[in-house]
């Protein structure tokens, strides 16, 4: 029982630690590759000096994000006079706590094992073997709808209560964005259930280790090309970034529905955004692309064609493991980023009309087109 | 309800004339001018996809290219890290800093007569006069002669109110960031680096001529 807890609670360190870094770093990462992109050189003034010496610490701007962050908490509280207080204040919270939730089900390793890690601690263990995954749910899928979903009712909650056109609009255009792109990513991931047949994420990693032909590894990304760019459409207008920021769009709605927050409730706002970013790309890498999967590996190290075999310890195949899936979540983000950065913003009617007239038909091609090669494959002809 | 007032007319008694008709919105012959293009995607571009990752495309190339450039230890931006790096190539007429000319004593040029600091838009030339009765010429002279530099607007009227030529710009600007705007001020004797035996484009003191024009004498006494 016990160590089931400690490791239970290392994992949820863990992930929320790696969360948060994600969610900080990308601020800097964002900056940054923006800047780059358009012939800049990025914020990069703030430093830390270390203390009794005249050496500042710069770090390519990396402590910008530190600063924001020790700025919004400082910065004066403002609470304009809403209609209610109550929904005011709990809306930044119920935005950023679902993101959070989401990382509960998605695997991050294959399988701990720690008593052969660290061989003193292998009696307490007792050969118990752990999933690297804080909550093993066989509903897993499932569970990331259903709590993704739920940040909208922060985001409309803080558009209503705030008193204010401008944040009410961004509400409304946050629900019907939502209630669009929810659609299509619902039955993008539909086609890759009816591929890998279950909604456990764990399993459909699983089935992501082998290979195509022996060429192409097993990916998600290969079995559901199309399924792949959709979700990720959908994914970003969730997470309404650019193109898809209407419910924030700027020149449009001033902030949108967070127009009336200041200080760290704004700032939970948009580290809810940053963290989501981190949370779509864990999710992208998970169903599209493999998860901690590398080609030809396994639990016990490469199995390379031809009969070559290099075994790896234990431990190196754990780290190897978190270090692929850290690196897919990165490139992911980058690639988020980039997308943010080189799009434009819809209009608003082109974003409706882009779901329901042109995402929407594709989806469902997408999934007839994946349930009559399963049911072909399921030998429905002779 | 005064009884002397004629009663108004009220709407029903005003008969529609024959104007009133023809002013009524006639639908069927208007037709809403265009004025806007046609939309004239081809199937490729509408199809949205190929020119998305088109974009895209292009914003990578860039990204990487740059990143290749700072990787290889050269510079991957077309940002002046201002102030550790400075433009070599300011424009001739840049205004980038006040300078004040001198005679060929090394005293200020300036006879504080107030007139940059009258027009200038932004109040932020501060001058203090000292007189000096030894030097008929131009008894008037500046003690103290400041710019704030946190607030000038570079407009140029100083140098066109100057009746000395005293005051002018050039293309250099002020080395003067800071954290702290009191430290924004540039004095006098940074503004008299200028050495008139050098400037080839407005020689000093100018030959020949009027005596008044060409310095020896001071046109304002």
């Amino acid at each position: 029982m016990l160590p089931d807890l400690a490791i239970a609670l290392m994992f949820m360190a863990a992930s929320i630690g790696v969360l948060m870094g994600f969610g900080g770093l990308l601020t800097w990462v964002e900056r940054k590759q923006a800047a780059v992109m358009a012939d800049r050189i990025g914020a990069n003034r703030a430093y830390i000096r270390l203390p009794f010496t005249n050496i500042k610490l710069v770090w390519m701007g990396l402590f910008h994000g530190m600063a924001d962050g020790l700025k919004m908490l400082l910065k004066e509280d403002f609470r304009p006079r809403t209609y209610d207080q109550l929904a005011y204040t709990l809306a930044p919270y119920i935005v950023f706590s679902p993101v959070l939730l989401v990382f509960a089900v998605i695997p991050f390793g294959g399988i701990l094992d720690p008593g052969r890690l660290i061989p003193a601690l292998a009696p307490w263990f007792g050969g118990r073997t752990y999933p690297m995954q804080i909550a093993n749910l066989n509903a897993g899928l499932l569970v990331v709808f259903a709590f993704s979903g739920l940040t909208i009712l922060g985001t409309m909650l803080a558009g209503w209560s705030s008193d204010n056109k401008f944040s009410l609009l961004g509400g409304l255009r946050a629900g019907s964005q939502m209630i669009s792109y929810e659609l299509v990513m619902g039955l993008t991931v539909l086609g890759l259930i009816l591929v890998f047949g279950t909604v456990d994420l764990r399993d459909m990693v699983q089935q992501q280790s082998g290979m195509i032909w022996g060429v192409l590894p097993a990916w998600g990304v290969f079995y559901q090309p199309f399924a792949a760019i959709l979700f990720l459409t959908a994914a970003i207008a969730e997470n309404k970034r650019i193109p898809f920021d209407l419910p924030e769009a700027e020149s449009e709605l001033v902030s949108g529905y967070y127009t009336e927050y200041s200080a760290m409730k704004m700032g939970l706002f948009m580290f809810a955004e940053f963290i989501e970013i981190a949370i779509i790309a864990a999710l992208f890498t998970t169903m599209f692309l493999g998860g901690y999967n590398l080609p030809f590996m396994n639990d016990a190290g490469f199995a390379l064609p031809g009969g070559h075999a290099v075994a790896m310890s234990h431990g190196v195949v754990v780290l190897l493991q978190l270090a692929v899936f850290l690196a897919k979540v990165a490139f992911m983000c980058v690639v988020q980023i980039q997308i943010r950065w080189s799009l434009p913003r819809f209009r608003y009617d082109q974003m409706l009309m882009f779901a329901w007239k042109f995402l929407l038909p594709l989806t469902l091609m997408n999934l007839s087109v994946t349930t009559v090669i399963m049911w072909l494959k399921q030998g429905a002809l002779p | 309800m005064n009884a002397n007032l004629p009663a108004r007319p009220s709407p029903t008694d005003v008969k529609p004339s024959a104007g009133l008709v023809q002013l009524r919105y006639n639908a069927k012959a208007h037709t809403r001018k265009q004025y806007w293009n046609a939309p004239t995607m081809t199937l490729w571009e509408r199809a949205y996809l190929p020119e998305i990752l088109r974009g895209l495309s292009i914003t990578t190339g860039i990204f990487l290219r740059n990143m290749a450039r700072w990787m290889t230890g050269r510079k991957g931006a077309l940002t002046t890290y201002y102030p550790e790096e400075q433009r070599p190539d300011y424009a001739p007429r840049n205004r980038g800093k006040h300078i004040l000319t001198q005679r060929p004593d090394g005293s200020p040029q300036c006879i504080a007569c107030n007139m940059c600091a009258t027009v200038c838009p932004a109040k932020v030339i501060e001058i203090e006069a000292g007189f000096d009765a030894s030097d008929p010429a131009h008894p008037k002279f500046p003690v103290r002669f400041e710019i704030d530099y946190s607030r000038c607007v570079f407009c140029g009227l100083c140098i066109e109110a100057c009746p000395e030529d005293a005051i002018r710009m050039v293309p250099e600007t002020p080395d003067l960031a800071s954290t702290d705007r009191f430290n924004m001020w540039l004095t006098m004797d940074e503004m008299l680096t200028w050495n008139p035996h050098q400037d080839v484009a407005k020689p000093y003191p100018p030959k020949g001529g009027d005596p008044i024009l060409r310095g020896k004498i001071s046109s304002t006494h």
